[in-house]
């Protein structure tokens, strides 16, 4: 019979705990390369398709298989889908760190585990839920090598069982991850399944309070990851010239990349590509892939992360001088080298902004949602053309690598933006041109591409010493008014950037600011301040820099403002304060975290609320 | 009785160009710099060769020998970027657009130090590409260091002298992948003018090592890269011949002495040998042949190795023949059933 336990079990049905619907968070904890992610994906989506909104966060560690590593789902009837420090349903696969995860958990919580580890004796105020892995799989599964693997999908048999998710929709979501050529390995897995769920129906009494129920919040979603998402904006941006070298958790951007621009972008008739991707033999040479094939008319982009964008430096700095558009992704991770290059961060926001020696500053465009990663890496390749400058998009290992819950991207409605490139034609009608003129009045000047076929087309690129004409020139005043037109276009940029996310509310006297994924932490803290602490809070994201001026006069409409990232140093903070005076920067308060996890609700309310002395 | 002077008709190519459109703005480039001659036979190749000059993108990295593209084909897009790292620049330049003539000058200090590297993977992709090294044996530009191609024993202005031993840059290439590879002295006006030609011609990446002596800065005695140590120690391998694919002549050669290489287009190299039987043949020969000369001290030139035929990076990624940077946008964005379709799988 049942040996789900709280203390003694028939007298405690009276006494069930009220059902929490819905709002839970479940943790797998495995070793990696244990192939547990389909399991995951698979439990997550049949909540997915339940109509719950989900969210699926993978800790891992830099390591290929046998380091501990986390999955976390977390369904929120509120929508809340940031991380919750919070665990209520642990799936303890993982010997080595079961005893600690088992310890972290509050009173009352799950815990599915494997039989022979016996944590049920380690505390007495949690769910146990013990399931003999090696005796259920051996049955469904004959071929004894496989079994490391169709062990896994037990578990999300009995996760479907103790939660109340439908085994249709488990069936439904195990059989599309495997898709229509891996039949047979969705059958096996659907065996072992199924064995999971008879054995925790026929098993278990049910003690614990938590359970899904068919909600309609996700109808018409989709799930990707913010790599993806991106990805899918460059293909959709008409990227042409790619080079990129492998760096987690960059890579996947440029993987899914290619795979999009295989099926979508070769010629329908000769089949031949109407794209470059070279995998360089390093980020210098990416980035200088970028800029020669942005010099010579391609739309270009690489990825990187904080160490691949570190040695791009000197070529962003002569692409910021010689005003080549490119495209340059950062999904941002944690600090150099080794130590938690897998874990999240927003720790480059600072050094891309400046990215390179002498006087520079780099427009970034910083999406919170698969959403954004769509739009503005779309916008990023028609800012990059428009303004001649290699154009960042910030993005961080949370965002990039993690599965989202997201609205069909829109198809763009505005076609393309070329920029300022003069043709033959044009140059017959103007007579010549001067490159590094500002004609127009917002510090762009126009340029021509190698190979125009006409006499005036050709100019000579070089760094900082150039006067209006392209000319080498190592005047003083060349050098000056070069550098006052650079300003210029920098400002101008402005007002083209993506406006922020405002969200003003009456007479709130506290202002909250923040860039990306800080966001969904941010919203549901909003939520705890107001229901806890009777805090109400206006709000506004950023969606790049330079910062727009709506964020002057937020910071003008509010006593205190709260600036909130996941770095040590302030990063964000730091950039405003270059930007605004002594009054301004007076208001400014700081949130920091810098754990590498993603940034959760309760570490902003709690700060926020000891700041403000409550 | 009145005379009218007819000015004698200007002289031009076969593309209607007189030499001045090809030259670039003044050197600034000490004179008797052998880079400058390097310069003026680029300019000469390239009208004889009737080469429309917007059709041609020239690179560098720094240096002086990087400095130079400004000083020939002023009609072309040029572009000096960093210290070492012209190969990526051109690369990226050249995959946005495959119809460009690409040409590249760079120094011994850009090529076999900083950016040794992305001068490897060059090869290792044949980009159609072409690379000359204006080799000095210093970093001209920043006063005399001596550089990774610097010959043991060979004496620095200052009185230093070198004792690590120096890359040849044409063995290395040869290992690397180039598919043409030589050698040429600044001061050999002939030579380098048939190699250049036939360069150009050339389908993959061409590598040129050009011995360019530095007059300022190691051009004295003991050193091992003046004009008069190359002069002095100099073999040229064959006597070299470039007739374009264009001029339709038959031409005879003497089967005992000649031979000739048709390079992609249809141009013919003739090889003439001279004191050895030295033509272009495998690239084990040919490292060979480097090796001996090296032990005998001698400065070979010529062609070393030529593999017309081999598949570029273009090839290799099996891109559409037009421009890419300039593909309309109805090839470039896929249509709103693409994203709908993407959308339904993820659904
Ligand atoms: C990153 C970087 N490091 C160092 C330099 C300084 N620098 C300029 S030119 C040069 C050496 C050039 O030597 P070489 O390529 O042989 O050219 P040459 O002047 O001899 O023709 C160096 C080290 C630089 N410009 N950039
Ligand atoms: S310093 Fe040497 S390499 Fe530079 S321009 Fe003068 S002679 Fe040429
Ligand atoms: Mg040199």
């Amino acid at each position: 019979m049942s040996t789900s336990v709280l203390p003694t079990d028939s007298a405690r049905a009276a006494t069930l705990p009220p059902p929490v619907i819905n709002d839970f968070c479940i943790q797998v904890a495995t070793a990696n390369g244990s192939g547990s992610q389909t399991s995951n994906n698979v439990m997550m989506r049949g909540i997915f398709q339940m109509g719950i909104p989900v969210s699926g966060k993978n800790m891992f560690p830099s390591n290929i298989q046998g380091l501990p590593t986390w999955f976390t789902i977390r369904a929120s009837k509120h929508g809340y889908v940031g991380r919750k420090k919070e665990v209520d349903v642990l799936v303890a696969m993982n010997p080595e760190t079961a005893k600690e995860d088992v310890a972290k958990l509050d009173a009352g919580a799950v815990v599915i585990y494997d039989e022979p580890l016996g944590l049920n004796q380690q505390r007495s105020d949690l769910h146990f839920y013990p399931v003999p892995y090696d005796k259920l799989v051996g049955p469904v599964c004959p071929e004894a090598k496989l079994r490391k693997l169709v062990r896994n999908m037990i578990y999300t048999g009995v996760v479907a069982w103790v939660l109340s998710i439908e085994m249709e929709e488990i069936h439904q979501a195990l059989f599309r991850q495997f898709g229509a050529k891996k039949k047979k390995a969705a059958e096996l897995n659907w065996g072992a399944c199924q064995a999971g769920y008879d054995y925790a129906a026929k098993t278990f009494t049910k003690t614990d309070p938590f359970k899904v129920e068919r909600m309609n919040a996700t109808a018409g979603k989709i799930i990707v990851e913010g790599n993806q998402a991106a990805a899918l904006g460059c293909v959709f941006a008409g990227v042409t010239v790619i080079g990129w070298y492998p760096i987690t958790p960059s890579s996947s951007l440029i993987e899914y990349t290619i795979g999009f621009l295989k099926r979508f972008r070769n010629d329908p008739e000769t089949g031949k590509a109407t794209y470059a991707v070279v995998q360089a033999e390093d980020e210098l040479a990416a980035v200088g892939m970028v800029l020669g094939a942005g010099w010579a008319g391609a739309r270009s982009m690489t990825s990187s992360s904080g160490p691949g964008i570190s040695l791009m430096s000197e070529f962003v700095g002569l692409g910021y001088y010689t005003e080549i558009p490119g495209v340059i992704f950062d999904v941002q991770r944690v600090g150099p080298s080794t130590g938690l290059p897998t874990r999240t961060a927003q720790g480059d926001l600072m050094s891309t902004a400046l990215l390179s020696h002498g006087d520079k500053k780099h427009p970034m465009l910083i999406p919170s949602s698969p959403e954004e990663c769509f739009e503005m890496a779309m916008a990023a390749f028609d800012l990059a053309e428009r303004y001649q400058t290699p154009v960042f998009v910030m993005l961080d290992l949370d965002l990039g690598m993690n599965s989202w819950m997201a609205d069909p991207f829109k198809y763009p409605t505005k076609p393309i933006d070329r920029g300022k490139v003069l043709s033959a034609a044009d140059l017959d009608r103007l007579g010549g041109f001067a490159r590094y003129k500002d004609v127009d009045g917002d510090g762009v000047g126009y340029r021509t591409l190698a190979g125009t076929p006409h006499s005036q087309a050709a100019y000579f690129t070089r760094g900082s010493g150039h006067n209006e004409k392209a000319q080498y020139s190592e005047r003083e005043e060349d050098y000056v008014n070069n550098m006052d037109r650079l300003t210029h276009k920098f400002e101008h940029m402005r007002g083209a950037l993506p406006a922020p996310a405002v969200d003003i509310r009456q007479g709130a006297k506290i202002g909250l600011v923040a860039v990306g994924t800080s966001d969904y932490a941010i919203g549901e803290s909003r939520d705890q301040l107001r229901a806890e602490h009777g805090i109400e809070t206006s709000y506004l994201r950023l969606k790049a820099y330079p910062f727009s001026d709506e964020l002057r006069k937020f910071i003008a409409d509010h006593d205190r403002v709260y600036v909130i990232e996941q770095n040590r140093d302030g990063q964000l903070l730091g950039l405003m304060k270059l930007d605004y005076t002594g009054e301004e920067i007076s208001k400014l308060r700081s949130i920091r975290y810098y754990g590498g996890l993603p940034l959760d609700a309760r570490t902003v309310t709690a700060d926020l609320i000891r700041q403000e002395g409550k | 009785m009145s005379t009218t002077v007819t000015p004698a008709p200007k002289k031009v190519n076969r593309i209607g160009l007189e030499v001045i459109q090809y030259k670039g703005s003044k050197t600034t480039l000490c004179a008797g710099c052998g880079h400058n001659s390097v310069s003026e036979r680029i300019v000469e190749c390239f009208y004889d060769l009737g080469i429309q000059p917007w059709s041609v993108a020239k690179f560098s990295g720094i240096g002086c020998s990087s400095k130079s593209p400004a000083y020939f084909l002023g009609l072309s897009h040029g572009f000096n970027s960093v210290h070492g790292r012209m190969p990526s620049v051109a690369t990226g330049a050249m995959l946005a657009n495959r119809t460009l003539l690409g040409l590249g000058v760079t120094g011994d200090g850009d090529t076999a130090s900083i950016g040794l590297g992305q001068f490897m993977h060059l090869q290792r992709r044949n980009l159609p590409f072409i690379y000359i090294i204006e080799n000095n044996g210093v970093y001209g530009l920043t006063k005399g260091q001596f550089s990774a191609t610097a010959d043991i024993g060979s004496k620095q202005k200052t009185g230093g002298v070198n004792e690590a031993p120096p890359f040849d840059l044409c063995a290395l290439a040869l290992q690397w992948g180039a598919t043409f590879v030589a050698r040429s002295f600044s001061g050999d006006k002939k030579q380098l003018q048939a190699i250049l030609k036939a360069a150009i011609s050339h389908k993959g990446l061409a590598v040129i090592d050009v011995i360019s002596p530095c007059v300022t800065f190691n051009d004295h005695e003991g050193s091992t890269k003046s004009y008069t140590y190359v002069r002095d120690h100099e073999e040229a391998m064959h006597e070299l011949d470039f007739v374009p694919s264009y001029e339709d002549i038959a031409v005879e050669i003497d089967e005992g002495t000649t031979r000739e290489v048709t390079m992609h287009d249809g141009s013919k190299l003739l090889i003439k040998k001279l004191a050895a039987d030295r033509y272009p043949g495998t690239k084990i020969e040919a490292l060979t042949t480097l090796q001996e000369a090296e032990t005998a001290g001698v400065v070979l030139t010529g062609v070393f190795y030529v593999e017309p035929e081999k598949d570029t990076l273009m090839d290799q990624l099996n891109m559409v023949d037009e421009p890419l940077g300039t593909l309309p946008e109805s090839r470039v964005r896929p249509g709103q059933a693409v994203l709908d379709q993407v959308m339904e799988e993820l659904r």
